[in-house]
């Protein structure tokens, strides 16, 4: 079949968007780098209303875990971690976003997924979050484990992961549920409060936020099954792989200095260190910033501005009452493992 | 003999109690029969109970200030306390500038206050028919600039805000400020060519546009301006979200006023476009002289309609990530800290969309009486 005219209309107008790109690229090698400190400001994508990733305040700065990862990749770009333009996404403008260069980096509390990674022209770069589907229940119930729910009223948003999860267990384990649908958060949860469903089922990490912000959380019993895996990740472009480990890096040098002990408050005694592995992080030995067409210092700035990756945490996820879990570093029980800076 | 002419006189000049003023009206019209009286009393104590129970919720139990955490946030334990007999006002305290305001920056918040002032103040001078002359036109222009040059900053000092930062009442004011200055002139061309039987081509578009427009519903145009439209423009070059947003609503608009104004076009009787041929006047002088000046005051209670629709719709902005009124209200009830006093949000913000819908349709009312008054002279 010969492509008519028509068909071959998107090609001609990528390479037509490609032809500056590609003048660009001979700065560092990476034409979203060379974009982003061009205009002095990393422009960053995220929710913009979910408590703990990303939520303006009252004075409208954005806080939260997606939120801080874009002022970390910011201060390793810039040195300054206030450098970053937050746009808000929704759910469904957010890939488009990323595919026409609208923003840099997506980081949305995006499930990674082979679908999204193998389909949509995206990398995903580093899972700031591995969240699951989990069920609450009230305490007063007496139920112990999501084994004992058959024939239960589940309330769920409709249209979520959340929904095929709960199909999914149900019927792998041979088991029904009758599902109470309600697409609004509030309406769903004070439909839980009022009894109209036996458990509550979201990401597990919406859970205990809900759970942490009721008058007597000893009311309410998260229940220890996770059925669905859905670890939150970073996502950047195809096609410039420099700007990919920029922001691979930026994450894994928090990680990197939560295990090594290198927070924000002491970060400036620990430039005097004798750990080599402190020393290559901070830049005061090696070459790695350089690696990564950065400043040798770049990981400092992230430690200095932002934290490491256990402030952000206590900083945006614990106040909410959700427990580190899986999130925790590897040493301690947890999934959090960053490969060696060196 | 004389003062009991006079009693008598003065009898008929007072009807009895019963059947005049407030009491006689209240007879005639709540008590007239037992099956009236019977829902009068009904109905009167519903909403009796409905009124205490409001005043009661929102007055007597509500939580006016919370006190600070060690942190320095606000503390809502009282307002949990309540378990929702009160209402907590303490949330609109602490979140009515974001509220209102977005994620402007918070020193500079001034700014987008005086921008809603300054449109408030417009509407104010354009509904005084006092200020109906040609000077009013470049008032508009030099308003709306002004509005956009302190929103965006940049100079004297001001810093540049850019427009991803916006939000709340400003975006809302702006949308359908600037949507409905502009949709009402192109809508007016639009209804004009549909309606001209010289040009079959321009007829043509016309149709084609109207039909189209209003083929699809306006969340859809709205997608299309913020999901489709950027994959057809090379990478990085982005207009920008809010203008495409706004250049949506205008065709949207446009579509929607052009058919309400044909409808006054062809209201009108058919002699006065003869008459006005006959004087000779052009086609021009003979549409703003006589045709559009009796149309549109034909077709005012649809306008406004349609005008309060579209300052509601803005609101469908929140889909594609423009943080107007409402969404701006939905991510302040987002956070964890003020969870489930959604009522106080919700009633804080119906209260700012009433204001200007009742505004616009109190007006068009005393317009349309004024109107009718002339006429009649």
């Amino acid at each position: 079949m010969t492509s008519s005219p028509l068909a071959r209309l998107p090609a001609v107008l990528l390479i037509a968007g490609l032809l500056p790109a590609a003048a660009a690229a001979q700065g560092s090698g990476s034409a979203t780098l060379d974009a982003v400190r061009g205009r002095g400001q990393l422009v960053c994508g995220v929710a913009g209303a979910v408590p703990g990733f990303s939520l303006p305040d009252s004075q409208g700065v954005m806080r939260g875990l997606d939120a801080d990862g874009c002022r970390a990749i910011a201060a390793a770009v810039f040195g300054d971690a206030n450098k970053v333009k937050f746009v808000n996404l929704s759910t469904e403008n957010r890939f488009t976003a990323l595919q026409s260069g609208e923003i840099d980096v997506l980081i949305r509390s995006t499930t990674w997924t082979l679908g999204r990674e193998a389909n949509l022209g995206g990398l995903f770069a580093g899972v700031n979050y591995y969240d699951g589907t989990g069920f609450l229940v009230k305490a007063a119930a007496g139920v112990k484990s999501a084994r004992e729910l058959d024939g239960a009223t589940i309330c769920v948003q409709p249209g979520t992961s959340t929904e095929l999860a709960i199909a999914d267990y149900f019927r792998n384990n041979n088991m029904k549920f009758t599902p109470l649908l309600i697409e609004n958060r509030a309406e769903l949860e004070s439909a839980f409060l009022s009894g109209r469903c036996d458990t509550y089922s979201t990401d597990s990490s919406a859970l205990a936020t809900f759970r942490a912000t009721q008058p007597k959380k000893e009311d309410f019993v998260l229940l220890p099954e996770i059925i669905s895996k859905e670890p939150l990740s970073y996502m950047v472009r195809k096609g410039d792989d420099k700007w990919f480990d920029i922001v691979r890096w930026s994450y894994f040098a928090q990680l990197t200095a939560e295990e090594e002990g290198v927070t924000s408050k002491n970060v400036d005694e620990q430039l005097a260190s004798t750990d080599p592995n402190i020393r290559r992080l901070l830049g005061t030995e090696g070459d790695m910033g350089k690696a990564l067409a950065l400043d040798n210092k770049w990981a400092y700035y992230i430690v200095k501005q932002v934290g490491n990756f256990g402030e952000m945490w206590d900083r945006d996820i614990a106040v909410l009452g959700v427990p580190r879990g899986i999130n925790n570093l590897w040493t301690k029980g947890g999934l959090q493992y960053a490969p060696p800076l060196r | 003999m004389g003062i009991a002419v006079s009693a008598a006189a003065q009898a008929r000049e007072h009807p009895p109690i019963g059947t005049s003023g407030p009491i006689g009206w209240l007879r005639a019209n709540l008590f007239g029969t037992w099956w009236s009286t019977a829902v009068t009393l009904l109905l009167g104590w519903l909403l009796l109970r409905w009124a205490w129970g409001l005043i009661d919720w929102g007055v007597v139990h509500a939580v006016w200030t919370v006190p600070q955490t060690p942190q320095g946030g606000p503390d809502p334990a009282r307002c949990r306390a309540l378990q929702g007999a009160g209402a907590c006002w303490a949330m609109i305290g602490d979140k009515a500038r974001f509220i209102l305001f977005g994620q402007y920056p918070y020193q500079q918040q001034w700014r987008p206050a005086l921008c809603v002032l300054l449109f408030i103040a417009l509407y104010g001078v354009s509904a005084s028919r006092r200020f109906w002359r040609r000077e009013l036109g470049y008032l508009w222009v030099l308003v709306l600039a002004a509005i956009l040059a302190l929103m965006w900053g940049g100079f004297a000092g001001l810093p540049f805000v850019a427009n991803d930062q916006w939000g709340g009442l400003p975006i809302t004011l702006l949308l359908s400020t600037f949507g409905l200055a502009l949709a009402f002139p192109l809508a007016v061309l639009v209804a004009l060519g549909r309606r001209s039987r010289e040009l079959p081509v321009v007829r043509l578009l016309c149709v084609l546009y109207v039909e189209l427009i209003r083929g699809v519903p306006l969340i859809s145009l709205l997608f299309m301006a913020s999901v489709m439209f950027p994959l057809f423009m090379p990478e990085g070059m982005n207009p920008d979200k809010l203008l495409r947003a706004q250049v949506a609503f205008i065709l949207f608009a446009a579509a929607y006023l052009a058919e309400v104004v044909r409808g006054g076009l062809q209201a009108l009787p058919k002699g006065q476009t003869e008459a006005a041929d006959a004087l000779g006047l052009s086609y021009w002088a003979k549409v703003r002289l006589v045709v559009l000046p009796q149309a549109l005051r034909l077709v005012i209670p649809p306008l406004v309609n349609t005008f309060i629709g579209f300052f509601k719709d803005t609101s469908l902005v929140l889909i594609i990530g423009l943080t107007d009124l409402l969404t701006a209200g939905k991510v302040a009830l987002a956070d964890p800290v003020w969870t489930g006093f959604a009522r106080e949000v919700y009633l804080f913000l119906a209260v700012i969309y009433f204001a200007f819908c009742f505004a616009m349709s109190r007006y068009s009312r005393g317009l349309e009486a004024h109107l009718a008054a002339a006429r009649s002279r």
